[in-house]
């Protein structure tokens, strides 16, 4: 059951994925990036972290979508059109580049596997955790180990959302 | 039963296919999406590694990953705006002042 | 009180010097003048209060030091600024201060008017200040400083006039010539440290008379050391071989032959010798090599004065001739005998060479003794002045080069060498034709400066002003009286020797003194010699410049191999040109410039920033400004990373 599960998630995302990259309208690309956010949001969900997949629906495929598809709307970007481009070689040498990056990651997982690094497998979605449950354990790691980090995003996001607003801003004035 | 090694070939897969995207097309605003499906292939491999490991780290760094893959969004979209304002294109093949 | 603080003389002349080198260019001249000339005068004035202090300190505690600083310190070397008052630098610093002071007021009438006043008068204190520091210092680099302070006051002031191109030439010379010597002083310094770890002169001293308790007869680390200090004194003194610079250094002011080129700085090696008798005491090859350095030079010199026709070129000779003396004097061992020389001479000397500044100044700058003469009438404070000088030099009884001369020639020959002593008379005889023979032709016999005006009205010459009369009446005064501090043990008791012991005390003692020493027979006999040898060299001066003017030039022309020989000064600067200079200029041309530079040095230079081109121009490419393509370069990298850490390197 959860291997029929698995692969269906992996299917969809997979498929959402190339759909990211081969549709011409950016439109069409983002929708496609929700629904493999979405996928990945389940394989998540499937490997136990509860918390981190329901994260990943309400911001990621949600409030960062949301963003893209305002600013898709906002500079309505023609479909893209094939100028002439110097660089007609790239698609080759990147996918070339792909496949070997692909093969050299399946290589490395094959080792980490054979060396038994990993806990054997997993039936089902149970986990065991402590007392509370995930969130418990995540929240405790997360404001008393990396407390000190913690902060520090936050204050990357506060110069992020500044940064944002005196970039679109001052173009505004010069106009 | 499912391993380890599905879910790192899957993330494996699709970081490779956000690679691609990010090589091949020429609009900004797709290269950025590329980009988010490469984090989310490496946050795949977080939370595997999370899970085969037994340590809550891999998701700790998930939440790391996506707040600044957030403010990434908030400042990269914002200059985007700005480059198409100043450039009238999405192309990226067309700024390309910065060269010698 | 003022004894603890002695060291405050070198002061002033620092800030004479830095007062008139800054602000010189806007200060009238006698700002100038009395600035410079009283920050001396104070240096003079705590000199001589100390000198009244020192005296009367029991004799073992006349070695005082005082401690500035610590200067250098790195690992186990350690040199301190600090200063050393004892007998000998005591009488050093009251000739340095004291003639010095006279010169400075020299200075006023004989630089009147000229360009560049408050640059000289800077100099001038300049060095007088350097050479206070290399006759107070209580280390060797401390006097090293003051070496070379002096070395280069001395080609700053050579190269007064330097728009004239021998002056700069006379002052390039001077300044290459003395480095050679530094370079040998400067390793000796070296080796002193390595051997003694110290530079301190009481140090080494204390531990040479330990470690060399027992005199060696092998040359060792010792003669290695004061042969090094030895070639330093060739070059600042004007020996054999290195002696060539000095006789063109006439080429600056005369005040500052006199001061620098005579009476002072010059006679930096042989007190730089007499400092470290403790170690040449134990050196006798060295010895050796330094009286034979000294009685050739000595003698060279002297026979290549009586030829000259430059007034100045003469007195420089002269000075050459008697640093000899001195030389030789340490070369016997008799370092006090050697200082002794040295303080008159800096009297008679200077007093010289301020006489003929005097003449040339009423001359209008004529410095060829033939187109001189009959001057006496004319300057008659300067005519009776130099004949005192003349006589102190030539070693006429009762004047202070006899005394002098006497006690080094004395103990030459009490010493067993009387090759030496020979050679010493025959100078003397020399010293007594060549300074004679300049009066003669300066101030006796008819005018001959009006055969070279001719029809223009000479305005006959004049006394110059009481600036330039007053020193020499004074160092006439000393050339007279100076000797008496010194005298011969048959007359009496040499308070000189006396006052200086303390300073020699730790020198090598193991030379009993000889049966000699108190055979006073012998030594009047000796004098009557000499006296008798100068007494003919006068008289075959009188005879050729004043009866027969033409004998001399009958001689010349009789041997006129010999007369050129001794006109071109034994073809010593052409040797030196062929030998040395020649080759070197040929090997920086041809090897160091056309091969070195510019095809190695520029090579290398041009080559590199060809290459940088060449390859920025292909490398520049990557720079595409295509974002995508940037992108594909950092995946290829990571590949190339990943590749590296999981197959090459696992």
């Amino acid at each position: 059951m959860t291997l029929i599960v698995f692969y269906g998630l992996a299917a969809t995302a997979v498929t959402a994925a190339i759909l990211v990259v081969l549709m011409s309208r950016v439109v069409y690309s983002a929708l496609a990036l929700i629904v493999c956010f979405g996928a990945t949001a389940g394989l998540f969900f499937q490997l136990g972290a509860q918390f981190i997949a329901a994260v990943q629906v309400i911001v990621y495929a949600g409030a960062i979508m949301v963003l893209f598809l305002f600013v898709i709307m906002l500079l309505d970007p023609a479909s893209e059109v094939f100028l002439p481009s110097r660089l007609k070689r790239v698609p080759v040498f990147a996918l070339a580049c792909a496949v070997l990056f692909t093969l050299v990651l399946l290589e490395a997982a094959d080792r980490w596997a054979a060396a038994q690094v990993f806990t054997d497998s997993i039936a089902g979605t149970e986990r065991s955790s402590g007392p509370g449950g995930e969130i418990e354990t995540l929240a405790h790691s997360l404001f008393r180990d990396y407390l000190l980090p913690f902060e520090v995003t936050s204050i990357l996001i506060l110069v992020a959302v500044l940064g944002a607003v005196v970039l679109t801003r001052q173009h505004h004035e010069t106009e | 039963m499912i391993s380890a090694t599905h879910y790192l070939t899957l993330a494996a897969i699709l970081f490779a296919i956000g690679t691609v995207g990010v090589i091949t097309r020429r609009n900004v605003i797709t290269m950025f999406m590329c980009v988010e499906l490469m984090l989310n292939a490496v946050n795949l491999t977080f939370i595997t590694f999370s899970r085969f490991l037994d340590q809550i780290d891999g998701q700790i760094f998930v939440l790391f990953v996506m707040t600044v893959a957030a403010a990434e969004a908030a400042v990269g979209l914002a200059l985007i705006v700005v480059l198409s304002r100043h450039t009238g294109t999405l192309d990226v093949d067309q700024a390309n002042t910065m060269k010698w | 009180m003022v004894l603890e603080h002695f060291w405050i003389l070198i002061l002033f002349p620092l800030v004479g010097a830095a007062m008139n080198g800054i602000l010189g260019r806007r200060f009238p001249h006698p700002v100038i003048a009395w600035l410079s000339c009283s920050t001396v005068a104070l240096s003079f004035l705590v000199a001589l209060l100390s000198f009244y202090n020192f005296i009367r300190l029991p004799e073992d505690q006349r070695i005082l030091t005082h401690h500035l600083f610590t200067w250098i310190q790195s690992g186990n070397f350690i040199s301190e600024f600090s200063f050393l008052l004892d007998p000998l630098s005591m009488v050093m610093i009251l000739v340095v201060t004291g003639v010095g002071f006279l010169i400075h007021i020299y200075s006023l009438g004989y630089m009147a008017g000229q360009s560049g006043y408050y640059r000289y008068f800077a100099y001038l204190n300049l060095f007088i200040f350097m050479m206070s520091v290399l006759v107070l210092a209580d280390n060797y680099l401390l006097m090293f400083v003051g070496w070379e302070g002096v070395g280069l006051c001395s080609y700053l002031l050579i190269g007064y006039s330097f728009e004239k191109r021998t002056a700069g030439d006379a002052a390039k010379k001077a300044f290459i010539l003395n480095r050679i010597g530094d370079v040998g002083f400067l390793i000796g310094v070296f080796l002193i440290f390595r051997t003694f770890e110290s530079v301190q002169y009481l140090t080494v001293f204390q531990a040479v008379s330990e470690q060399f308790a027992v005199m060696g007869t092998e040359f060792g680390v010792l003669g290695a050391i004061t042969l090094l200090l030895f070639i330093g004194a060739t070059g600042k003194s004007a020996q054999i071989p290195l002696y060539v610079w000095l006789p063109d250094a006439m080429e600056g002011p005369t005040p500052v032959s006199a001061l620098i080129h005579a009476a002072t700085m010059v006679t930096a090696g042989v007190y730089m010798i007499a400092r470290s008798a403790p170690l040449y005491s134990r050196a006798p090859e060295t010895l050796f090599i330094i009286a034979v350095v000294g009685i050739s030079t000595a003698l060279l010199a002297a026979l290549i004065a009586t030829v000259q026709r430059d007034i100045k070129k003469v007195l420089a000779y002269s000075t050459i001739s008697q640093l000899g003396y001195m030389f030789l004097a340490m070369g016997v061992g008799a370092f006090g005998a050697g200082v002794f020389h040295l303080l008159t001479h800096a009297f008679f000397k200077a007093l010289l060479f301020l006489g003929s500044g005097s003449v040339i100044m009423a001359l209008h700058h004529e410095q060829d003794l033939f187109k001189m003469g009959g001057l006496r009438k004319y300057l008659p404070v300067t005519f009776y002045t130099m004949w005192m000088g003349a006589l102190a030099i030539a070693g006429v009884p009762l004047f202070s080069g006899f005394f002098s001369k006497d006690a080094i020639l004395w103990k030459t020959f009490a010493a067993g060498n009387e090759a030496l002593w020979l050679m010493g008379v025959v100078v003397a005889g020399l010293t007594a034709f060549y300074v004679s023979r300049l009066m003669f032709l300066t101030f006796h016999g008819g005018e001959r400066s009006e055969k070279h005006h001719q029809g223009a009205p000479d305005p006959s010459p004049k006394e110059p002003s009481w600036s330039v009369t007053l020193p020499l009446i004074i160092l006439a005064g000393f050339s007279l009286l100076a000797g008496y501090i010194g005298l011969p043990s048959y007359l009496g008791n040499n308070r000189l020797e006396e006052f200086l012991a303390p300073s020699f005390r730790f020198q090598f003692s193991g030379q009993a003194a000889s049966a000699m020493e108190h055979a006073h027979l012998t030594e009047v006999i000796l004098t009557l010699v000499t006296l008798a040898v100068a007494f003919l060299g006068f008289a075959l001066a009188y005879h050729f410049y004043i009866k027969n003017p033409q004998v001399a030039e009958r001689l010349a022309n009789r041997f006129p191999w010999l007369y050129s020989l001794l006109r071109r000064k034994f073809f010593l600067d052409e040797i030196y040109d062929w030998l040395i200079v020649g080759p070197v200029q040929r090997i920086s041309r041809t090897i160091l410039w056309k091969g070195m530079d510019v095809h190695v040095i520029d090579g290398l230079v041009h080559g590199t920033a060809s290459l940088m081109q060449a390859w920025s121009h292909r490398v520049k490419r990557i720079q595409s400004g295509y974002a995508r393509l940037y992108a594909t370069w950092i995946l290829g990298g990571a590949l190339l990373i990943l590749f590296y850490y999981y197959w090459i390197s696992p």
